[in-house]
């Protein structure tokens, strides 16, 4: 009997151990919802989501979060089409041309791109991709959207690219040498077959893409300014959600003030947005496992 | 000019392109790892590694920045490591068909999706304001430790899946228990694939910026700390820091700082690498 | 009385399901003591369902459904007071691929013994060495005990099984086509032993091979789609069956 009590203890360990995940997401939920609660008795939702003005640490205060939106979207704009083709020409390239052996090598040194910290991205996007691109476009300003997303796009490479690839391989073999067998190229192949076949991992794949580059905070504090600004020109400062929850971190912000709060309501309107795109990408990702299975 | 021969020019090109597109990103880090090295690698030095931060560049030094590094990684490892790995096991050898395991699951593929800044919001409420571990070293390794729990989860998983069903029948047949056989058998036959896993993670959680600036942690320290309750600043944010000056001096201070981190992350990456390739050549079923 | 004695399990009207699927049909066999028992019949006729059914190793999967009785020396295994875990160290099995554990030779015989919390080293070492012997393996193996048993041949790894099954010292063994993945040396050493092994145990062995079954077996059962077709002396079940379509089997007109 002793046996069998120990046994179901370890049980009872293990699974509170996994429900500490579920904890992790209550808690999340339950932060970023109490304190915008009490944010939005003080702002009302329309300001919130209609005003074109986030001012909150100024004498006159606005607290509208489409610049925040709109300078979060922006960038996250550019990486995605600096990642989508890249990763996806990356992709096919991988799956379908290289010598195995070839691949064998890339693969992780293609993860390295991922693995470095992100800190080191934004020193990479303000001190050598801005001077150069000033360079190129003299009027651009030393803060901007531009090479922050391009710097974000080259960092979220590997995870648009391994996520298409491992769709790409899931395709049945015998998919492939069908075209093959009617005397397809490789590129035929590639744009006829393949990647139709592969469309909802491709798509998953930038949708997460789109979510990492919205969450991804670093870059845009240290290479995009800190100037919210409702506009789609990229040469100009901006400041995105992420981005503003460091400036106000950062400070000296009291605990409990109005100002204090607003990282929280960033905060929440960043984790919607992030979190109905990983939705969508789960429900994608589960009905196309269906598919093959 | 043929169909055909379009067609296989086509072909070609496209391969030239996929080439080039590969190589695009590693190029521009190296370019920018090279342009690094030649900013900073001349300013390390041990001063650099033993000094304290200084309002004079050249008088700077990363001290507290990488022992706090440090003690934020072993705390982070500590509570990280054997909460992720039980979850793990719980998920991929206890609960397997239950609605728990379901809800567990899309959790934690939803949590692996969080911003890492958010997580920096869960902490300052819960662990520096709540459970009142003020701005210490302990709130930022709870913090991050959450942080990087889904990704030890799912390496825990991975590696555990990996160990074919036949060992389990054998240990099982011989009359061991669940847990007799998850412990010796199943964990034995998974670590290389775990441990490969938390290296990972652990290299993603001194890379973090974001959350932990968030949880409060200076950008100025001036001592080292010597408890976990202790105040502290990281690598990264030193980093961040030093970037945000004006000061060309501290710019230079980046850029050596920089190698540095970069030197740690990659270590632990080769390590990470070497361990997966090591264990697959020693268990081959 | 000698009844009691001499058969040491016993199947009543056991029916097994999975899911929809009715895997075994109202199987009554007993099982004699000290022989061996091949059981044969076509793929998917249940032969290793029912052999599963002596050790409960069916309990994992998640479909599984058993109604009836089935006895070991008069226990009901199946009964809520059985312990899975005593009962299988009295019901060693040996299973279809040689499957070590990724340790030593050392490690995994003395497996059984360390799980039950045995510590003392000279009393484990002799065991292993025991059981080796009798698994025919002990000269082969005796100077490299440490030696990742991954990295001996297919034969040899099935009998680190069986030694390892014998370690615990079982009444019953369970081997579930034990030399399908070997090559026919390492079968006829394996084949040898069962005749070896059936002077302390009871074996029942699942099979393909009609040959092994003749050779190795004293009882034979044959099972066809759930159900049990004929039970007798391998012999007789050789020579003449008494049922037609055991009479086929065995004659090779299907399977």
């Amino acid at each position: 009997m002793k046996k069998r009590r120990l046994e179901y203890f370890i049980e009872l360990i293990l699974k509170a151990c996994a429900v500490v995940t579920i904890l992790t997401t209550i808690g999340i939920i339950w932060v970023l919802l109490s304190e915008s609660l009490t944010f939005f008795k003080e702002v009302s939702i329309k300001d919130f989501l209609t005003d074109t003005e986030w001012t909150p640490l100024f004498a006159k205060k606005h607290f509208g979060i489409l610049p925040l939106i709109s300078g979060t979207l922006l960038t996250t704009f550019i990486a995605v089409c600096v990642a989508l083709p890249l990763g996806l020409v990356i992709a096919i390239y991988l799956s379908q041309y290289a010598p195995k052996r070839f691949r064998k090598i890339i693969k992780p040194l293609l993860e390295v791109l991922a693995a470095v910290p992100t800190v080191v991205y934004g020193f990479f996007a303000l001190m050598v991709v801005t001077p150069f691109l000033q360079n190129l476009i003299p009027n651009m300003a030393g803060f901007n959207a531009l090479s922050a997303g391009i710097v974000m796009g080259i960092m979220i490479i590997p995870f648009v690219s391994s996520l298409s690839e491992d769709a790409l391989q899931a395709v049945p073999k015998s998919l492939k040498n069908a075209a093959y067998g009617l005397g397809s190229t490789r590129f035929q192949t590639s744009f006829r077959v393949m990647v139709p076949a592969a469309s909802s991992g491709i798509i998953v794949s930038v949708i997460l893409a789109f979510s990492r580059a919205i969450g991804e905070t670093m870059i845009v504090a240290i290479a995009a300014g800190q100037q919210p600004r409702l506009t789609a020109n990229p040469l100009v400062p901006i400041e995105t959600i992420t981005a503003y929850i460091v400036q106000v971190a950062k400070g000296d912000v009291p605990h409990g003030t109005l100002e204090y709060r607003t990282i929280f309501a960033a905060g929440i309107t960043l984790f919607v947005f992030t979190f109905i795109l990983n939705n969508i990408s789960f429900w994608i990702r589960k009905k196309y496992r269906e598919q093959y299975d | 000019m043929t169909n055909s021969k379009k067609n296989r020019i086509k072909d070609k090109l496209f391969e030239y392109f996929g080439i080039a597109c590969t190589f695009f990103g590693l190029v521009m880090l190296a370019i920018f790892i090279g342009n690094i090295l030649i900013d900073g690698l001349t300013r390390i030095d041990l001063d650099f590694l033993q000094n304290l931060p200084s309002r004079k560049p050249e008088k700077s030094g990363i001290l507290t920045a990488w022992t706090g590094s440090l003690w934020i990684l072993c705390f982070t490892t500590l509570i990280a490591f054997p909460l992720g790995v039980a979850a793990g096991i719980y998920l991929e050898e206890y609960g397997k068909k239950s609605s728990l395991s379901s809800l567990l699951e899309v959790n934690i593929s939803n949590l692996a999706g969080v911003p890492s800044i958010i997580y920096g919001l869960l902490g300052l409420e819960i662990f520096v304001r709540v459970f009142s571990l003020g701005n210490s070293i302990l709130a930022g390794a709870f913090t991050l430790a959450l942080l990087i729990l889904p990704i030890i989860i799912v390496a825990t998983r991975e590696a555990i899946r990996a160990v074919p069903p036949s060992i389990r029948a054998a240990s099982y047949g011989l009359g061991a228990s669940k847990w007799q056989t998850v412990w010796h058998q199943v964990l034995p036959a998974s670590m290389g694939g775990i441990f490969t896993g938390v290296i990972l993670a652990i290299s993603r959680a001194v890379g973090e910026t974001a959350p932990l600036i968030v949880v409060g942690a200076l950008a100025y320290v001036p001592f080292t700390p010597s408890s976990p309750m202790d105040e502290f600043t990281v690598m990264p944010i030193q980093i961040f820091n030093w970037v945000s000056r004006p000061l060309h001096g501290f710019t230079i201070n980046a850029a050596a700082a920089i190698i540095i981190l970069l030197l740690i992350t990659f270590i632990m990456n080769g390590i990470a690498v070497y361990l997966r390739n090591k264990w697959q050549k020693k268990i081959s079923w | 009385m000698t009844n009691e004695l001499n058969y040491i399990l016993e199947s009543k009207n056991v029916n097994v399901y999975y899911g929809e699927l009715h895997a075994l049909k109202d199987i009554n066999l007993k099982i004699q003591k000290n022989s061996v028992t091949a059981l044969i019949g076509p793929s998917g006729c249940g032969k290793s369902t029912f052999l599963r059914v002596f050790n409960r190793m069916n309990d994992y999967i998640d479909s599984f459904k058993i109604e009836g009785d089935v006895f070991m020396e008069g226990q009901n295994i199946y009964d809520k007071k059985v312990r899975v875990d005593e009962l299988r160290k009295n019901i060693g099995m040996v299973f279809q691929k040689p499957n070590p554990f990724p340790k030593s030779i050392y490690e995994n015989v003395a497996y059984g013994l360390k799980i039950q919390g045995i510590k003392d080293k000279e009393f484990l070492m002799d065991r292993v060495e025991n059981s080796l012997k009798q698994a025919a393996l002990w000269d082969e193996v005796k100077d490299d005990l440490k030696k990742s048993a991954l990295a001996l041949s297919g034969g040899q790894q099935q009998r680190i099984c069986i030694a390892r099954a014998l370690a615990v010292e079982p009444n019953v063994l369970l081997m579930d086509e034990p030399t399908s993945a070997l090559d026919p040396i390492s079968t006829a050493k394996v084949e040898e032993l069962i005749n070896e092994l059936k002077e302390k145990y009871t074996i029942v062995i699942v099979t393909h091979n009609m040959q092994q079954a003749s050779r190795v077996s004293d009882n034979t059962a044959f099972f066809y789609m759930g159900d049990l077709i004929e039970h007798a002396k391998t012999e007789d079940i050789f020579r003449n069956p008494k049922k037609e379509r055991t009479q086929n089997y065995i004659t090779g007109r299907f399977g």
